[in-house]
């Protein structure tokens, strides 16, 4: 394969593609699917079939196209965007092809919601079959990696990276620049590139909608990592509560190796890279690298102390790379582009755009991807659309269990890693949770805290007693059985586990506790004072119809 | 006499089930290592649905690592499960998008209705109550998967109903 080959690919699809005179393209990612997207793109095949239009309407399966609270998502020629799809309405948008659009599944593309993000990771979900290696050539697919191996040598693709000022997606901001080289300059027989798809943070879809929209280019990403720092065995590590997302990626290995794209030799280089998926078996602790890396050994997922790092000492004791879906899914367009191109989005220390999964009291929840350093309230209100029922907006979370609740005075806050921690929270894989006035934050606070507490993975003490301790003092306060003395033993634990825990999941277990007692300290001492929730979810104990 | 000598002999299989092949073959794909514990439990548990004792026996001995190993391995792990599931499953996502939309009152609920919590199945074999960190269809929440199949905006009503229905086998 070579530079000649690959065009050659990308022109015959582009030819093929031009055969159609209409595109129906249908929205088969996890949130679509769950509501029905698979039985209304068979509909719609049907229809095409029964009105003779196979020679003039292509339908096709793609990635998410963003607004998963609208869903199925249906796009006709590319110009128009329907919500809401059911299998009945698919005759009336086969006719609609030489007529008028249905107005009455139209969805505004013009809104902001569309016009304010900035696609660089999903610049191809939604457009392209995650299933055809010769659509995502088609949109430049791995002309990235064929410029990597003939024009560039491993230093210069780290300095590229550099240049972009990437840093790592999947929550701490390492950059990855530098990571890379660490990895590189370590002298070992052998070296592992690892992908970190293990996406615990409840509440966040973003690593699995680009897996499953576009594997091509997280695989593409990690090839091109893979010879920058020399690895020749590379690993997956994907959740097994991912079915769709694992057979999307079975299938895009496949689909490389077959063009000499991935395995030994590849583009008739004397680079060897062989990738294989392992699966995670739903452990959250399991994201942070150590643990992930005893996991693809085998062994139960703990973590154990750094340093050594990974970059010196990983898998197998030797040295390993790891770096999130979204931070390989960056590479190809910043070899494409440049990393001075990439440089030039963002703020001065975040570059580049930040994906993420928009949930909660929001009007438009689904996955979204803008520049650094927008604005909380432009992802709420712009994007987001508000806050529906007319409610008020209380906080937003970031950041999963590791991270806090902003509360809304932050609301003109931009976006990025350091104003996130400045505030107590962090930007996390990218999960953003909207809450209203109908949420209590002290069980917000105890839902984190159980998950922490039910994920610790039990090796050292401060995270698998104090995770406990503070979950307990929670339920009383919310119980409406607690005393002051409990908010101050909260914060006295709190100080414990993040100056004394092991890994990250204890370190960062009590920022939600943390975040909430500084900006809602209010709420605590009303439950423990007045014995009242003002948001009255907390003391009842039964079930509301 | 019990005899001290080491076994070295080929693990037997556990049963005549076809479906061991399938876990002989991810074995030996990868190479009977003891790295590919996680892999060939993975196996075990989509072929026969849960791991049981004789399972992680045979694995063990197959893979060369000690029975505690895999057992702390099948324990570690949320995704692995030493019970058979019930007639049905109800997984309820806790995920922070459902929780904030009321997952918890769902799972009330079904504890209150039927008496088992999360992880726990019914006495008749029935129905099994799980819970999930998060679906994905965070978009859609709260999200219940009836038997595979994702339901979103559900209301603590519809989740007895459908339930009702099973039980009744009106489903």
């Amino acid at each position: 394969m070579n530079s000649e080959e690959l065009d050659q690919i990308a022109e015959n699809e582009n030819e093929e593609q031009k055969k159609f005179a209409h595109r129906i393209n249908v929205c088969v990612a996890a949130g679509c699917l769950s509501c029905q997207s698979q039985e209304v793109k068979d509909a719609i095949d049907s229809e095409v079939k029964k009105r003779g239009l196979e020679h003039e309407c292509q339908t096709k399966g793609v990635g998410c196209m963003g607004l998963c609270s609208e869903g199925p998502l249906v796009s006709a020629d590319a110009k128009l965007l329907y919500r809401r799809v059911a299998p009945d309405d698919a005759g009336d948008l086969v006719d609609s092809l030489k007529g008028a659009p249905v107005s009455r599944l139209l969805c505004r593309t013009d809104q902001p919601f569309f016009q304010k993000q900035k696609k660089i990771v999903l610049e191809n979900s939604g457009n392209i079959d995650p299933e055809r290696i010769e659509d995502y050539v088609a949109a430049h697919g791995y002309s990235g990696l064929i410029r990597v191996l003939s024009e560039m040598t491993p230093l210069q693709v780290i300095e590229e990276v550099v240049k972009s000022g990437l840093r790592g997606r999947g929550g701490a901001g390492y950059p990855t620049g530098l990571k890379w080289s660490t990895v590189a300059k370590a002298v070992a027989r052998n070296k592992y590139a690892i992908c970190n798809a293990d996406e615990g943070d409840p509440g966040a879809f973003m690593d699995r909608s680009v897996l499953e929209s576009d594997p091509h280019r997280v695989l593409e990403g990690m090839i091109i990592a893979a010879y920058a720092v020399g690895a020749s065995e590379g690993y997956i590590y994907v959740r097994a509560e991912y079915p769709l997302a694992i057979k999307r990626l079975k299938t895009a290995i496949r689909q490389a190796e077959r063009l000499g794209l991935l395995g030994g030799n590849i583009c008739g280089t004397r680079f060897n890279f062989h990738v294989d998926l392992r699966l995670g078996a739903g452990a959250f602790v399991c994201g942070e690298e150590t643990a992930l890396i005893a996991s693809i050994e085998g062994k139960r997922g703990t973590p154990r102390a750094r340093p050594p790092y990974p970059a010196q000492e990983g898998l197998n004791g030797q040295p390993t790379l790891i770096n999130n879906v979204e931070t390989y899914a960056n590479i190809p367009p910043i070899i494409r582009n440049g990393g001075a191109w990439y440089a030039k989005i963002g703020t001065e220390k975040s570059k580049g755009t930040k994906v993420f999964a928009l949930a909660g009291r929001v009007q438009n929840t689904g996955l979204v991807e803008v520049p650094m350093g927008i604005t909380l309230r432009e992802i709420v209100f712009d994007v987001g659309g508000g806050i529906p029922e007319g409610r008020q907006i209380k906080a937003v979370q970031t950041g999963g269990p590791s991270g806090g609740c902003i509360p809304s005075e932050f609301l003109d806050m931009p976006v990025d890693y350091e104003s996130l921690s400045k505030v107590g929270s962090i930007m996390g894989s990218g999960g953003m949770i909207v809450m209203d006035d109908s949420s209590c934050m002290v069980d917000v606070a105890k839902y984190f805290m159980d998950f922490c507490m039910s994920e610790s993975c039990g090796k050292c003490i401060p995270c698998r007693v104090g995770t406990y301790q503070m979950h307990e003092l929670l339920k009383n306060i919310t119980n409406m059985q607690g005393a002051s003395a409990d908010i101050s033993k909260l914060e006295e634990l709190a100080d414990v586990l993040k100056n004394t825990s092991l890994c990250g999941l204890g370190q960062s277990a009590p920022n939600p506790v943390l975040s909430t007692l500084r900006y809602f300290g209010g709420e605590y001492r009303a439950h423990v004072d007045k014995r009242s929730c003002t948001a009255g979810v907390c003391g009842s104990q039964e079930v509301k119809p | 006499m019990v005899s001290l000598a080491i076994d070295f002999s080929k693990p037997v299989v556990p049963n005549e089930d076809k479906r061991w092949k399938i876990v002989d073959a991810t074995m030996r794909r990868l190479g009977h290592q003891p790295r590919a514990l996680i892999e060939t439990l993975h196996t075990v548990q989509e072929a026969f649905g849960y791991l049981d004792e004789d399972g992680l026996r045979y694995v063990s001995a197959s893979l060369h690592v000690p029975l505690s190993r895999s057992y702390g391995v099948a324990t570690f792990y949320h995704f692995f499960t030493l019970k058979p599931a019930g007639e049905h499953t109800c997984v309820i996502c806790t995920g922070t998008a459902c929780y904030i939309k009321g997952a918890a009152q769902l799972l009330a609920t079904v504890q209150q209705d039927l008496g088992i919590s999360p992880g726990e199945t019914t006495v008749d074999g029935k129905l099994s109550l799980l819970t999930a960190r998060c679906l994905g269809s965070c978009g859609l929440a709260p999200a219940v998967v009836y038997d595979h199949q994702v339901s979103g905006k559900v209301l603590p009503n519809n989740l007895r109903e459908h339930i009702a229905k099973w039980m009744t086998h009106e489903l």
